[in-house]
Parts: structure tokens; C-alpha cells; sequence
């Protein structure tokens, strides 16, 4: 996956085993890949269906944790007028075949080896391949330091809430931050806002502790998260963006 | 075959490439901060694989002779977005009189983005400098101040905040290319990731 002479990538079929709603508009599914060769945190995969008359239509999804043998999670987020995105959560059935290829990317990655701090700064469902990377640290048995700064709508709009709650509270070094752009939770201290320089220099790491950064989300977010990260003095070489077009 | 898929977006108009899909807007994708980068210190370097260099400030480079190429664009996360108008200059002026003989240029970008193509891949009219988009100046968000334009490969060749060109007798990977991504990427024979 990292070589220019790497094996070409195969298609392979992979069965639906189990869907989670995360929230009303995401969805977990769980698929069995037989020959799946495992993946690293920040990786994603191409989606591909195929209609009666052979037409087909492909997409990429990130990867929502480490694989379970042959097992792989991906989170997806319905597109309402999308093309693929909308059989995934409402019409794919348990056991039915699609077609998958990956692991793919080589860059938005976090190894386990790594030992500088993490900083994660999820916008929406750009939460998904840094859960992958949260995950993966717990199942390496990681102790680096990682943070957590997450923009959702709203709290109902947060994917994986009840694990990251979960999370917080028992991966030590694990600290998790939120901001909400539209609607807050009761009690919450301050107004719904668009992320910040005080957001991520509050919950971020200082540029002298050398950190690693990954920013996922839509281009405007990760455009001003990725500008308020080289403005507060980090190696723009340290941040990391993986942008989300439409993914319909 | 994926039960109860029917798929909607077949037409009469023209092929895209296999497996792309139209788009109106114009996702940004890249992997790191954009580069902000002033015109006044801007500059475009062409060094020969003899170590000679050919280089523009931004002044004599907007003053070469400019072409309005509206192109198709090809981005191997799969959309596709037809008719885009870019202004600039071509590969072709800006390699008259570099003398070389040289099959390979690794295109290189403020922010240190790279990528690797055939040089015979820039010349012919296919590739260009662009310093314009849409009949304005080139967003940063889209490589601006300046980026190159290769809309025969899939658009990571088309290196955004574009730098200089070093031109060898050897392919030397580029940033993609060495994360997994195809060497050369065209979209019609769908060259999305190595060895395919």
C-alpha cells in the first residue's frame, strides 16, 4: 500500500453483517471482506455496485477502526440525493454482496509506532477516520498522548457519542473536546460557534511539543483548522488533511 | 451484482472516464495547510538534468503569452467536472529553449507537494501553467497563485502552488505516487493505484 510496486489492488466481495445507526443520517456497517490484508488507521476503501444491466458505481468510505480478522467497519453518511450512499444505509441487506477495494491512502495515516502526540480535529463525519485512529490506539495498547477536538450541528448530530463518552473516561491519554456549531447541549458553557483559535489552542497541543495533526472534514473547516494550526506556529509538514467532497 | 441497485446517473452525454461521476461544484482535496504564497515572491524554476536553470518571477511569467484552456477535469477520488476555463501559460512556451534531453520532470510545489510525469506528457499542448480560474485569479484553495494544469491525468498531477519543474533521465516518484497511488494515472484506463 505504500510502494510503488505494490500488487495491484483486487476487487473483492464483501457480505453485509451488521448495520448501527450512529445518528439519524449515519450509519455503521460491518462487512465480512474474506482476504481482506488488514489496513492502518486513516485508510479507506472504494465501495463499488453493480446494477442488472452492469453498470457500476463506485465511491471511497473511510475506515471506521482496526479489522476484526476479516471484518471491517465503515461508517457512512447518507447523502440524500446520492447515488451509492443512500443503498448502503437504506437498501443493501444483510448477507448481500458488494464489491470492495482497499486499503487505499498512504498519507492520512497514524502508526501505532509513532510516539509524538496526537491531535484529531474532526468536522462532522470527518470524525470517522480518527475514531479509526482512537481505536487503534486502544487496541495497540498505545500510551500517546492523543486529543480529540470534535465540530458537530448539534449533540444529536455526534457519531460514535456514547463510545467516545466511554473512551474519555477509560483510554487514559485520551481527551476529547467538542464544539457545537449550532445547537449546544444543556449546561453547556458558551454559545453553538464555528471552531476557533481559541477552540484549538485550548484543546490542541502547543507547537513546541512537535505533534502530529490530522484534520478531516468539509474544505472549510479543514481550510481554517489547518490555517489556525500553521498560524499558532505548527510544522505545516505535521498537518495532516483529508477533505470531504460530496461522496454521494 | 448488488441486489436492488439500479444506479440513476446513466445519460446520453458524452463518457466520463470509467468510474467517475459529474460534479458542479469543485471540491478542494489536498494533504496538508494551504500554502499562501504572494505573487512578489513568486517564482517558476525549470532545472535541466544538467543543473541549468530557467526561472520567471511572476512578473515576466504573466507577461508571457497566455492561453484560456476549458478542459474536462478527472480527480481520482472520482468526480468529474466538465467545461472548467483556466488562464495561463503553456508548458510548451515555458520549455521553448530548455534544452534537455530528458524523459521525466518531478513537478514540485511551495508547501514541498511533488509529482512525477513523462515530460512528454507536458508538451503538445496538453499542460499548462494557470495563474486564473473561472476568469479570476486562482483561489489558494485550488493552488493559487499558480498551479499546473495536466487535465489528461487524473488532477493530483496537476500540481497545485507549483513551484518549479526538475527534469531527469530517471522517474522519480512524487508524493501520490509513493502513497500508494499510480505511477502515470490516467483516467481512461482508470490507473487510480499502483499496479493497476
Amino acid at each position: 500500500m505504500s510502494s510503488p510496486l505494490a500488487a495491484p489492488l483486487t476487487w473483492r466481495v464483501a457480505r453485509l453483517v451488521e448495520r448501527r445507526d450512529e445518528t439519524p443520517t449515519a450509519q455503521t456497517l460491518v462487512l465480512d471482506v474474506p482476504g481482506w490484508p488488514g489496513h492502518l488507521p486513516g485508510q479507506h476503501v472504494d465501495v463499488r455496485l453493480t446494477a442488472p444491466d452492469g453498470y457500476q458505481a463506485a465511491r471511497s468510505y473511510s475506515l471506521a477502526g482496526p479489522a476484526e480478522g476479516e471484518r471491517v467497519a465503515l461508517t457512512v453518511q447518507r447523502v440524500p440525493d446520492g447515488e451509492v450512499s443512500p443503498y448502503l444505509t437504506d437498501v443493501w441487506a444483510t448477507g448481500d454482496p458488494v464489491e470492495v477495494r482497499g486499503p487505499v491512502g498512504g498519507w492520512f495515516v497514524w502508526r501505532p509506532a509513532e510516539l509524538a502526540p496526537v491531535l484529531l480535529v474532526a468536522g462532522g463525519s470527518g470524525v470517522v477516520p480518527l475514531m479509526a485512529m482512537v481505536r487503534a490506539r486502544r487496541a495497540a495498547g498505545s500510551r500517546v498522548p492523543f486529543r480529540l477536538i470534535y465540530s458537530a450541528r448539534t449533540p444529536a448530530d455526534v457519531i460514535y457519542a456514547d463510545e467516545l463518552r466511554r473512551r474519555a473516561r477509560d483510554d487514559h491519554g485520551l481527551d476529547v473536546a467538542y464544539v457545537y456549531t449550532r445547537t449546544a447541549p444543556k449546561g453547556w458553557r458558551g454559545e453553538p460557534h464555528r471552531i476557533g483559535l481559541a477552540d484549538v489552542n485550548t484543546h490542541g497541543w502547543p507547537a513546541e511539543l512537535e505533534p502530529l495533526c490530522y484534520v478531516c472534514g468539509p474544505t472549510g473547516f479543514v481550510e481554517t483548522v489547518a490555517d489556525l494550526l500553521v498560524g499558532l506556529g505548527h510544522q505545516p509538514r505535521r498537518v495532516r488533511t483529508e477533505r470531504f467532497g460530496p461522496t454521494g | 451484482m448488488s441486489p436492488g441497485f439500479q444506479g440513476r446517473r446513466r445519460s446520453a452525454e458524452p463518457a466520463l472516464p470509467p468510474g467517475q461521476y459529474l460534479t458542479e461544484d469543485f471540491p478542494v482535496l489536498s494533504a496538508g495547510p494551504t500554502p499562501r504564497v504572494r505573487p512578489d515572491v513568486w517564482e517558476f524554476v525549470v532545472a535541466t538534468e544538467t543543473g541549468a536553470e530557467h526561472r520567471w518571477t511572476w512578473a515576466e511569467f504573466t507577461a508571457l503569452p497566455q492561453e484560456t484552456p476549458t478542459v474536462d477535469i478527472h480527480c481520482v477520488t472520482r468526480w468529474s467536472k466538465r467545461g472548467t476555463t483556466w488562464q495561463g501559460v503553456s508548458l510548451d512556451v515555458l520549455l521553448d529553449g530548455v534544452d534537455t534531453g530528458a524523459s521525466y520532470a518531478l513537478v514540485h510545489s511551495y508547501g514541498g507537494y511533488t509529482t512525477n510525469l513523462p515530460l512528454a506528457d507536458l508538451r503538445g499542448g496538453r499542460a499548462w501553467v494557470v495563474h486564473g480560474y473561472d476568469g479570476r485569479d486562482l483561489p489558494a484553495e485550488h493552488g493559487g497563485p499558480a498551479r499546473l494544469l495536466v487535465p489528461h491525468l487524473y488532477l493530483w498531477k496537476s500540481a497545485k502552488w507549483v513551484r518549479g519543474i526538475r527534469l531527469g533521465t530517471t522517474d522519480e516518484p512524487g508524493f501520490w505516487e509513493t502513497a500508494g497511488y499510480h505511477d502515470y494515472g490516467d483516467p481512461w484506463r482508470e490507473q487510480r493505484y499502483a499496479g493497476d
